[in-house]
């Protein structure tokens, strides 16, 4: 039983169930849509906040403009394609690109664990300074902190980056519509399984590399093309399941997908089936889902194939005029499913 | 239980039969198994492999049977209905 | 996938789910023993695909499901000790026992690690002299050949700082309990394919024919499973009852005797509490007398220790084929994947959690999906 006093509001996050945090709570999945959106957002409230998109589009006179937050955690740090600095950049570069802003500069935050080698920390820097080049954006501003031996798994980045939205689109769920396509700017799963490779206990020998990658360009792109984008999602921590499942319940839509569609390539897929992975629920860092009318699919794709960070982009379903807000999936023997919110990270089983 | 993968062995390490190891190809992957329990099998065999052990080889001969068995079938439903598409699948409510 | 795409053909799966449909007269009750045959059934929906007659149970095909609670409340306490590396297989790492899991003990500071091979565990115990490196056996007899390469391994090596905790569980027993069971509603049995890939499947013949049940071993892909359940109800509307195999690419019928000489060497067959069964007589493998001084249920003194169930979860129930999840009362409400009340819900193969994450609410009428 919570104890409300006049001055603290009570916790409405179940914290019996959970008293404190675990990992699948940053797990992209349920646990962590439940925490953020039973116990954080409602503690900050404020219009702004409560779309809960990946930037939050704001005015500033006549000028709208994006903002964005993410940290980095990845382990390791260093992984086939990237490491946790390109990572930053691109992460929030993309969440900036979701809201068809263009991304102009970051701050870069970071706390480091005593111990972490020297060159690390260079090899890092580099490459957040080569990939914020790549990206067209100037890292303005930042902190460093160094914390003890032991707290801080040897490197977390925090970067917040500003764009301008130079459109009149109102992206979101909210924009999403019956009859609408879904489409994936290119084969899922490449980070996810990239890092895995390379991490201990599980090591593969492959060549999959992490997808990381700035997709503001592709976005101008579609915008400057007039094309008529309804809602832009890239596809992170929890796979394309989760971000199909966020959209469909903020936009109240059921979704339909047919597995066959969903690009991954064979090495990919091959490591996810020794691991007893789903495909669809492995991160991405350089790919989103776009939701737009069936009239504009044609020209989209033709713009994002010629794109070498969307290779394959592709039409993997629909926005149905069902009531309801699922994700439905027809499976590769043809048989129709729910695909439902992934509740923690996945993990390699034998079973 | 029991998630194991086909793969083709790609190369193989050692000679004593408890500790030979192989690099087995999955698609395009490749991981280090044990063969302590594949003594007969060599580079090029297909395994299946769980938990870090190849536990059997694939046969392709009796892997392909069920295809030559479907093949038959499906003539044979042809013999009786000429003309008549693959027999479709039971329609209604799930089963559970 | 060389051996995996071919068998997951919608086509061929609509070919032999309309034999089998031919060829149903009566209703039929099977049980797919495995949990990476459930797994299978759900994710691409065949059981959608069957006949109205024909109804699957999911039985107790998990090990990680049937891990008792006192093995797991054990798992806790040698994970929480400051000198030992915890090693694990990832699916172990969220069964809760009576409080926590081993990702709680992780989180709380203890070193525990997920590796994908047992063989895995003994690099981290010669890497890491000074401190006990335990692995948490758990599987059937599929993953039992590979904790006893490893046990003998160490052995070999002269390693002293390697035990296992062990849980391995045998399915003919298993699979007797519930034939023997007085309500039992199972006429059939899909056999777990790669456990059969070990062990062969001479010892089913006398199952088979004393309790009179079809039993065909079976793989693991759509195919697979839907040619399995077809010999199984070509059989029981025959009215035969014998012990077939499907899965011949990858099973012979005297199993894999390499493996099996192994397991003779360094386990033996004892008594196992299955959880939310009970205990099964001959129904585990714990260490044989030559290599117990690996066994760490001795070594951390916790042999003695003794836990009982909850009475909440029905996990039982369900393992044995009495219950169907949702008809559990705390399905969905107490009991859902992120706050798991016993291990089916925790594991993906547990039939609850299966149930819970692929369920198939009434077919939406097709409209708008795009039929390509």
């Amino acid at each position: 039983m919570s104890v409300v006093t006049p001055f603290a509001p009570a916790c409405p996050f179940p914290i019996q169930d959970y008293p404190q945090v675990l990992m699948a709570h940053g797990g992209g999945g349920k646990l962590m849509h439940d925490l953020i959106g039973k116990m954080i957002v409602p503690a900050f409230a404020n219009d702004l906040l409560d779309a809960q998109h990946d930037a939050t589009v704001f005015a500033i006179g006549a000028q709208r403009l994006a903002f964005t937050t993410d940290s980095f955690v990845v382990r390791p740090l260093v992984f086939p394609g990237g490491d946790v600095g390109s990572l930053a950049v691109h992460g929030t570069v993309n969440d900036l690109a979701m809201a068809g802003a263009r991304p102009l500069y970051l701050s870069a935050a970071f706390i480091i664990e005593e111990g972490l080698p020297m060159e690390t920390l260079w090899k890092v820097t580099s490459s957040m300074q080569a990939a914020a080049r790549a990206a067209g954006v100037q890292i303005i501003t930042g902190d460093t902190k160094v914390v003890d031996k032991g707290k801080g798994d040897r490197l977390f980045i925090n970067t917040a980056g500003i764009g301008i939205v130079e459109h009149s689109l109102n992206l979101g769920p909210a924009s999403v519509q019956p009859g609408d396509v879904i489409l994936v700017s290119g084969d899922l799963g490449r980070h996810g399984m990239a890092v895995m490779a390379v991490r201990e206990g599980l090591e593969f020998e492959s060549q999959i590399e992490s997808d990381s990658a700035p997709l503001a360009g592709a976005v101008a792109a579609l915008i400057s093309a007039g094309l008529e984008l309804h809602c832009l999602r890239d596809i992170t921590r929890g796979g394309l399941t989760s971000v199909l499942n966020e959209i469909a319940e903020a936009g109240g839509h059921t979704l339909a997908i047919e597995e066959l569609r969903v690009p991954v390539r064979e090495d990919v897929r091959a490591a996810c089936e020794i691991l007893g992975f789903d495909p669809l629920q492995v991160a991405c860092e350089g790919r989103f889902a776009a939701f737009l009318p069936v009239q504009d699919a044609e020209m989209a794709l033709q713009i994002l194939r010629e794109r070498p960070e969307c290779p394959g982009a592709v039409v993997i379903g629909r926005v149905t005029d069902q009531p309801g807000s699922q994700v439905l999936l027809r499976s590769a023997i043809g048989v129709q499913r729910i695909l439902d919110m992934p509740s923690g990270e996945q993990l390699p089983r034998i079973c | 239980m029991c998630l194991a993968i086909p793969g083709k062995i790609a190369s193989l390490t050692g000679d004593d039969p408890i500790t030979r190891t192989g690099k087995i190809d999955f698609g395009g992957v490749l991981k280090e198994a044990s063969l302590a329990y594949v003594p007969e099998a060599n580079v090029g065999d297909y395994v299946i492999v769980h938990a870090g052990f190849a536990l059997s080889r694939v046969d392709e001969e009796e892997a392909n049977k069920i295809f030559g068995y479907l093949r038959e079938m499906q003539e044979l439903s042809e013999l009786d209905d000429p003309g008549e598409t693959a027999p479709a699948g039971p329609s209604g409510p799930p089963g559970l | 996938m060389k051996f995996i795409d071919e068998y997951r053909n919608a086509g061929q799966a609509r070919q032999l789910a309309g034999e089998l449909a031919r060829i149903t007269t009566k209703p039929w009750t099977l049980m797919e023993v495995c949990g990476g045959q459930t797994h299978a059934i759900i994710k691409f929906g065949i059981d959608t695909l069957l006949p109205d007659k024909i109804t699957l149970i999911h039985g107790p095909g998990c090990p990680v499901c049937v891990t008792s609670l006192e093995l797991i409340e054990k798992a806790l306490e040698i994970a929480s000790r400051k000198d030992v590396i915890f090693c694990s297989f990832g699916d172990m790492l969220r069964v809760p026992g009576n409080r926590r899991d081993l990702l709680a003990v992780k989180a709380a500071g203890g070193d525990v690690r997920m590796l994908y091979s047992p063989l895995d565990a003994l690099k981290i115990a010669e890497q890491n002299p000074a401190r006990e490196v335990v692995f948490f056996a758990v599987g059937f007899e599929t993953t039992a050949p590979a904790t006893a390469m490893t046990v003998y391994q160490a052995d070999r090596r002269g390693l002293k700082n390697f035990s296992l905790l062990v849980s391995h569980v045998l399915v003919p027993p298993a699979m007797e309990a519930i034939l023997s069971a007085p309500e039992t509603r199972v006429q059939a049995f899909l056999a777990a394919g790669h456990v059969c890939a070990i062990m062969g499947y001479e010892e089913y013949i006398p199952l088979s024919a004393r309790y009179r049940v079809p039993i065909v071993v079976t793989g693991f892909e759509p195919l697979d499973i839907l040619h399995g359940i077809l010999m199984c109800v070509r059989q029981l509307e025959d009215g035969r009852a014998e012990v077939e195999n499907q899965y011949q690419r990858s099973v012979r019928r005297e199993g894999n005797l390499p493996a099996q000489q192994i397991l003779k060497e360094v386990f033996q067959v004892v008594p196992r509490k299955w959880r939310g069964v009970g205990e099964i007589l001959r129904s585990g493998l714990g260490l044989s007398v030559a290599y117990q001084a690996y066994d760490a249920e001795q070594k951390f003194g916790l042999a003695g220790l003794r836990v009982e169930e909850s009475p909440e979860c029905q996990s039982g129930q369900v393992l044995q084929g009495k219950l169907r999840p949702n008809e559990c009362p705390a399905f969905g409400k107490r009991c859902t994947p992120e706050h798991p009340l016993g291990a089916t819900m925790v594991s993906s193969e547990g039939a609850c959690a299966a149930y819970f994450r692929y369920r198939r609410e009434p077919q939406p009428q097709p409209s708008a999906v795009a039929s390509t």
